[in-house]
């Protein structure tokens, strides 16, 4: 068999940037910074377990981040005035981390259904939500930052900065997310149906799937990614403001298509969004360590790799001759 | 032999050409040559190399070895549809035109008129008006492609193509999909190229066509040249037969007499969609049942409402006496009730994928173990599928896209069959596939009827019809006007029914 370099693109990427940063300060492969790299691959690296649902089905979801930001700010919100009834323990960070994910859920639900039963492009649909939910954080805030109590920040603290087993629990959470997208996309009727729609949308009408019901959920998956993402990154700082969660739904498409998942559906892979989250981190990360480029730069390197990787796909590596009759 | 100004002289030849993909040959030294004012038909099953000798004679393929001579002169042809430029144009199966964009736009496409840096859209309607009137195709030049019906955009693409002013015109199958009325309109157009002095070369699988209009005939077989001799010297038996290389004495199956005594396993009550006006009929248990009618009379309309795929107005569906109301694709496949659409590239086969996904897709609830995809009895049902359906692909990894039509075809009916259906309906069994394949799928669909599976086959072709079912309706204009049983099953009767010269007034 010849070598799949759709397949292998990406971690040869990977492995290529880190013997890169390696030689520009051999500090990089610390193991303090790996872990600070992964822990901060695992916002992104979660939200865009869901988008690639959501990308192999033919869609897009454009208002995760602002998604991620009002559902912090609400978060925030309950958490504080939960204190009077629960006091500052554990049952108050429960509260909002339920109350995370029942947002998740319902803004991925409304997104499903607003594409399916509403019949408007995705796109436009994300689009518009986006827009609210950025806006909303903005008025919750009142153009200004939400802070979490002080005495719930040091209950909640550890979900972020505590480790587990020599890993911090937020990376624990992105490998438990990305086996479950793993298994959900290669091995179960679900994961078929997203590519089958994802395809060809009438093939999987004619086939018996329920199309609009299977996009719905690639949403509502979206949604429950982006809730479990803000429930790790609300401890971190203890805030949040209008500029939570900025073009954080970009770098996620963008972890997707590095990884190979085709933009416009039909073929996904997790393994790939997952080494494309790495890869972006990795990118900033590198930046920081040293002086050769501005790290004002991080932007400029992230789009060339975008660009680089999709343009790697697009050649006719290994491809098969065309059909014959 | 010829001198550069003899008549006879080709046009456009193939030389002892050879053609390999990676280590697969397709075409082993064939020869061909095109004459001007001449039809050239080339004919062959499935797989016989057609489609890789027209797209090497246009450039869209380079040769593995072997030469192309452009008037005689040996020539390179430049790829990808720059040979348009000589004056060689491929018009292909699957149609090239921008669906959105309008019919006068697709047809000036790459060549549209300007003024002064603009473009002249008055001056480029009003010719492309005129060309359509002259193929006698009634719709605007204004039109969006995506509007159109396929048979209309099969005629666009010929009007674009002759608007081209083609020397050599090769044309992939371009009567597939059109109707009686339409092929005859579409000939005329042809034998006035052919009196003009363009070198024609017409692929088709349907043989009385392919001697209606050919001169010469070449056929080939599973990448051999056969013959090419003039048409006088083929007859309709004797030009199948060496596509085959075999005997077609059984091309229809022996059929089983209808038992009219059998359980009524479908019945359809005044069944109402936006095209349809009160349809009824009934299925009995292993009855082959055809539908017969002319495009746009509502055979396909009909049964993607029974099957949850078009919206019902009205009506009542009753399985077993029972009256059921679907409310998904799932619940009529659960009902084992299953649709074979005629469209395998946009409704049927994920082109993209692979054969097993493709084949468990219908019925994958039934590939579940402990929530999991079981691989390995998808696998199963590949290789089941495979040996049933004599499904033949170089390897079982290729992409649906890579099969021939028939082999498409046949994965589609292993698809369907996964769902276990005790009643099928294929629409149009057989466009597009060749005479092999064909008689195949006939002894299959027998083959259902006589294990008690009931069949409803939706077809254009009359011999089809004839040949295979029990009981022929007849539709047109979204009404059943006519039902023939036993020896009351022909040709004349069909038609009459067809074109409405005959109703059964008990149908109202």
């Amino acid at each position: 068999m010849s070598v799949d370099i759709k397949t292998l693109g990406p971690a040869i990427a990977l492995i290529l940037l880190c013997i890169v940063g390696f030689l520009l300060n051999p500090a990089f492969l610390s193991e303090g910074n790996i872990t600070n790299l992964l822990t901060r691959s695992a916002f992104i690296g979660i939200i865009a377990v869901g988008a690639t649902f959501v990308i192999t089905s033919g869609g897009i979801d454009l208002s995760v981040g602002s998604m991620a930001a009002v559902i912090a700010g609400v978060m925030i919100i309950v958490m504080n005035n939960a204190v009077d009834v629960f006091g500052t323990g554990i049952a108050t960070v429960l509260v909002g981390c339920s109350c995370s994910i029942v947002l998740g859920l319902g803004a991925g639900w409304t997104n499903g259904m607003l594409t399916t039963k509403g019949k408007i492009e995705a796109f436009i649909v994300t689009l518009g939500t986006m827009g609210i939910f950025r806006s909303l954080v903005t008025y919750f805030a009142d153009g200004g930052t939400l802070s979490l109590n002080y005495d719930i920040r040091s209950t909640y603290r550890p979900v972020y900065y505590d480790s587990f087993v020599g890993l911090p629990i937020p990376v624990w959470v992105f490998i438990a997310v990305a086996i479950a997208g793993w298994i959900l996309l290669n091995w179960t009727a679900f994961g078929r149906y997203c590519t089958a729609i994802g395809s060809n949308e009438a093939v999987a009408r004619y086939s018996a799937i329920k199309v609009d019901r299977i996009k719905t959920w690639t949403y509502v998956l979206q949604g429950l990614c982006v809730a479990l993402a803000t429930i790790i990154y609300v401890p971190r700082l203890g805030s949040a403001s209008s500029s939570t969660g900025v073009l954080w739904e970009l770098e996620a498409i963008a972890a997707v298509i590095i990884g190979g998942t085709v933009l416009k559906g039909g073929y996904g892979r997790i393994g790939g969004t997952i080494l494309g989250a790495l890869i972006l981190t990795t990118i900033g990360n590198i930046l920081n360590f040293t002086d050769v480029i501005s790290n004002y730069l991080n932007g400029t390197m992230q789009g060339l790799i975008i660009i680089v990787a999709v343009w790697l796909q697009r050649g006719d590596w290994g491809r098969r001759s065309p059909p014959t009759s | 032999m010829h001198e550069p100004t003899n008549i006879e002289a080709p046009v456009l030849s193939a030389e002892s050409v050879s053609k390999s993909f990676g280590n697969v040959p397709v075409l082993f030294s064939v020869s061909f040559d095109i004459r001007a004012g001449e039809v050239h038909a080339l004919i062959g099953e499935n797989g016989a190399g057609k489609s890789t000798l027209m797209k090497i004679l246009s450039g869209f393929h380079e040769t593995t070895s072997g030469a192309i001579r452009l008037d005689g002169e040996e020539i390179s042809l430049p790829l990808n549809g720059q040979a348009e430029a000589l004056g060689i144009v491929l018009i292909h199966q699957e149609l090239n035109l921008a669906e959105q964009m309008t019919v006068a736009e697709n047809i000036f496409l790459g060549r549209e008129l300007s003024q002064n840096g603009f473009l002249s859209r008055t001056e480029m309607a009003r010719r492309v008006s005129a060309m359509l009137a002259e193929v006698g195709l009634n719709i605007s030049p204004k039109t969006r492609i995506s509007d159109l019906s396929i048979a209309e955009k099969q005629m666009v693409e010929i009007v674009k193509a002759m608007s081209r002013d083609a020397r050599v015109l090769i044309m992939d199958e371009p009567t597939a999909v059109l109707t009686e009325a339409e092929t005859a309109l579409f000939f005329k157009q042809v034998r006035k190229l052919k009196a003009c002095g363009t070198a024609i070369v017409f692929v088709s699988h349907k043989l009385h066509e392919v001697k209606e209009i050919a001169d010469r005939i070449t056929i080939l077989r599973d990448g051999q040249w056969i013959t090419t001799k003039p048409t006088g010297q083929f007859t309709l038996d004797g030009m199948a037969q060496m596509m085959v290389g075999r005997e077609l004495s059984d091309f229809y199956p022996p059929m089983n007499e209808a038992d009219v005594d059998a359980e009524v396993i479908l019945e359809i009550r005044g069944m109402t969609t936006k095209n349809l006006r009160n349809v009824s009929f009934e299925l009995r248990k292993g009855e082959v049942l055809g539908f017969f009618g002319l495009i746009g009379s509502g055979r396909t309309e009909l049964f993607e409402a029974i099957c949850c795929l078009e919206e019902k107005l009205d009506g009542t569906v009753f399985v077993s006496g029972k009256e059921v109301s679907f409310s998904s694709v799932a619940e009529v496949r659960d009902a084992g009730i299953v649709y074979l659409t005629k469209d395998r590239k946009e409704k049927g086969l994920l082109m993209e994928q692979g054969m097993r996904p493709n084949i468990t897709l219908l019925a994958l609830p039934k590939f579940i173990r402990h929530f999991m995809l079981d691989r390995a009895a998808e696998q199963k049902a590949l290789e089941r599928g495979i040996r049933r359906f004599d499904i033949r692909a170089r390897d079982p990894k290729v992409r649906a896209r890579e099969l021939s039509g028939g082999n498409q075809q046949k994965l589609l009916l292993a698809k369907i069959m996964e769902a276990d259906p005790r009643i099928v309906v294929i629409d149009e069994p057989t466009r597009g596939i060749d005479v092999g394949t064909k008689q195949q799928i006939y002894h299959f669909i027998a083959a259902l009827a006589a294990e008690g599976i009931s069949v409803v086959v939706i077809s254009s072709e009359m011999p089809e019809i004839i040949g295979i079912c029990h009981r022929v309706l007849v539709m047109r204009s979204g009404r059943i006007t006519g039902e023939l049983t036993g020896d009351a099953v022909n040709e004349n009767e069909i038609v009459r029914y067809a074109a409405g010269l005959k109703e059964e007034t008990s149908r109202g």
